[in-house]
């Protein structure tokens, strides 16, 4: 299953990469592969943009604006006006946390 | 007094907990692989209620089996169904499970929310005095637990080496044996059509608890006369309403997430109309004839239910593992207009409807 097609905020300069293969490590996505000591975009599109490789490369050949793909959290992001966030308050059963 | 005291104790040592084992740093829990009754009823309850939001198991240092100061460390959060899972996944291994304080929140939402991070694994390790239990300086975390913890920090700060291990607690001891390698497959995360489906109470049970109220309001609109509200006209009116509205919600809140890589089209809002689109289809054509006969009703039927079928296939990306904040705000930029103009049209339709029932124009 893919999301939505050019969307992902993922930046990567290969230039930077020392070929630690930590973001192979940590991405769920498998958007990364590590080709001839070298991490490679094997899949931008795939990226959901958890923050994981860019909070863990310490080449900071990494960066996403990292989040939470949920609509509930976006819009209380909106109503609020601060960040999307998960956090429904007493709404209980409403969030998944 | 005695039978307090007994109380107490049982209180302070959950069931699962089956026995101590002498450390350099104290006492540590042992406790059990297999699930106990209660662990059961507790994994249903918290699937499908807010139970889950206090579900938890103390933050601290476990033992599974008989581990020694060369056993693993596997790092978890304290969501009661996430310790359950991961002590049962390890049964027949010796290893020790470092619980952090994650708010009785599961390691990748945790780890979203910075509970399961950085900070937190850094004192836990000090508070559990980890490095005179273990000899060596080595800890697996849960793949997704990446999102909130900075590997190379945790490094720095307590010479503790971070590997991420599989996604799934189920590949744990195929990782170990493999000698701590991960396939492809374990670090990947996948969303079958089973946990689709276990999740999607979780957006059912909203918005039933809002159908009275839709429920109630449809009834009223129907039933309101210029001599007074009639049951029978709300009745005999508003149920087939009633009905298309209970398909609009299974349709995007149930149907869609279960069905969810089989519907057309990437984004969730369009895959939620769809379904709405044809629920709101195979509804009228079996049952619509009191809704058909009426322009004006058929046309909201058409545009209020697949509007709101959309809008909750659309909070279904909360639960799912592959939806990424830009996209669902780029749907939401579309979408959210688009169902308020729905609604809003919807609404003088209705209202059209009313007055040329009234004779009033």
């Amino acid at each position: 299953m893919k999301y939505l097609a050019n969307v992902t905020t993922l930046q990567y300069s290969p230039d930077k990469c020392a070929g630690c293969g930590r973001c192979v490590e940590v991405c769920p996505q498998g958007v990364f592969e590590l080709r001839d000591k070298r991490a490679e975009l094997a899949d931008r599109d795939r990226c959901m943009e958890c923050g994981a490789c860019a909070l863990n490369c310490e080449f900071g050949a990494i960066t996403v604006n990292a989040g939470v793909g949920c609509a509930a959290a976006i819009i209380n992001g909106m109503v609020t006006g601060g960040p999307p966030s998960c956090d429904c308050g007493n709404a209980s059963a409403a969030c998944c946390g | 007094m005695h039978i307090q005291t007994l109380k107490f104790v049982k209180k302070e040592l959950p069931p699962y907990v089956t026995g101590s084992l002498a450390t350099p740093a104290g006492a540590v829990h042992r406790v059990a692989s297999d699930w106990s009754r209660a662990d059961y009823w507790g994994m249903i309850k918290s699937r499908v209620s807010a139970f889950r939001m206090n579900y938890s198991v103390t933050p601290g240092l476990y033992a599974i089996g008989g581990p020694t100061q060369e056993s693993d460390v596997l790092v978890t959060a304290n969501y009661k169904l996430t310790f359950d899972i991961l002590r049962r996944e390890l049964k027949g291994l010796n290893a020790w499970i470092l619980v952090l304080d994650t708010k009785s929140i599961n390691v990748w939402c945790a780890a979203g929310k910075g509970t399961f991070g950085t900070d937190e694994l850094i004192n836990r390790i000090a508070e559990t005095k980890l490095e005179s239990v273990v000899a060596h300086r080595n800890l697996i975390l849960p793949q997704l637990g990446a999102v909130g913890v900075n590997a190379g920090i945790v490094r720095e700060k307590t010479s503790f080496r971070v590997s991420f291990g599989p996604v799934e607690a189920r590949d744990i001891p195929a990782y170990i044996s493999a000698g701590y390698k991960k396939t492809t497959e374990m670090s990947t995360i996948r969303f079958p059509m089973l946990d689709r489906l276990i999740l999607t109470p979780c957006e059912i049970n909203p918005a039933m608890k809002t159908f009275p109220w839709i429920a109630g309001g449809i009834l009223l609109i129907f039933g309101l006369q210029p001599q007074g509200l009639l049951f029978k006209q709300a009745w005999s009116n508003g149920l087939p309403f009633l009905a298309l509205a209970l398909m609009a919600v299974l349709a995007g809140a149930l149907v869609t997430p279960v069905l969810l890589p089989f519907v057309p089209f990437r984004s969730f809002a369009l895959k939620g109309w769809i379904m709405g689109m044809v629920s709101v289809f195979l509804m009228l054509l079996y049952f619509g004839a009191p809704i058909t006969h009426d322009p004006l009703l058929h046309g909201v039927a058409y545009l209020l239910f697949p509007a709101l079928s959309s809008y909750l296939a659309l909070q279904f990306t909360g639960a799912t593992t592959f939806t990424g904040m830009s996209g669902v705000k780029k749907e939401l930029k579309f979408g959210i207009p688009l169902y308020l103009g729905a609604a809003g049209i919807s609404s003088v339709l209705m209202i059209v409807f009313k007055l040329k029932e009234w004779r009033l124009i």
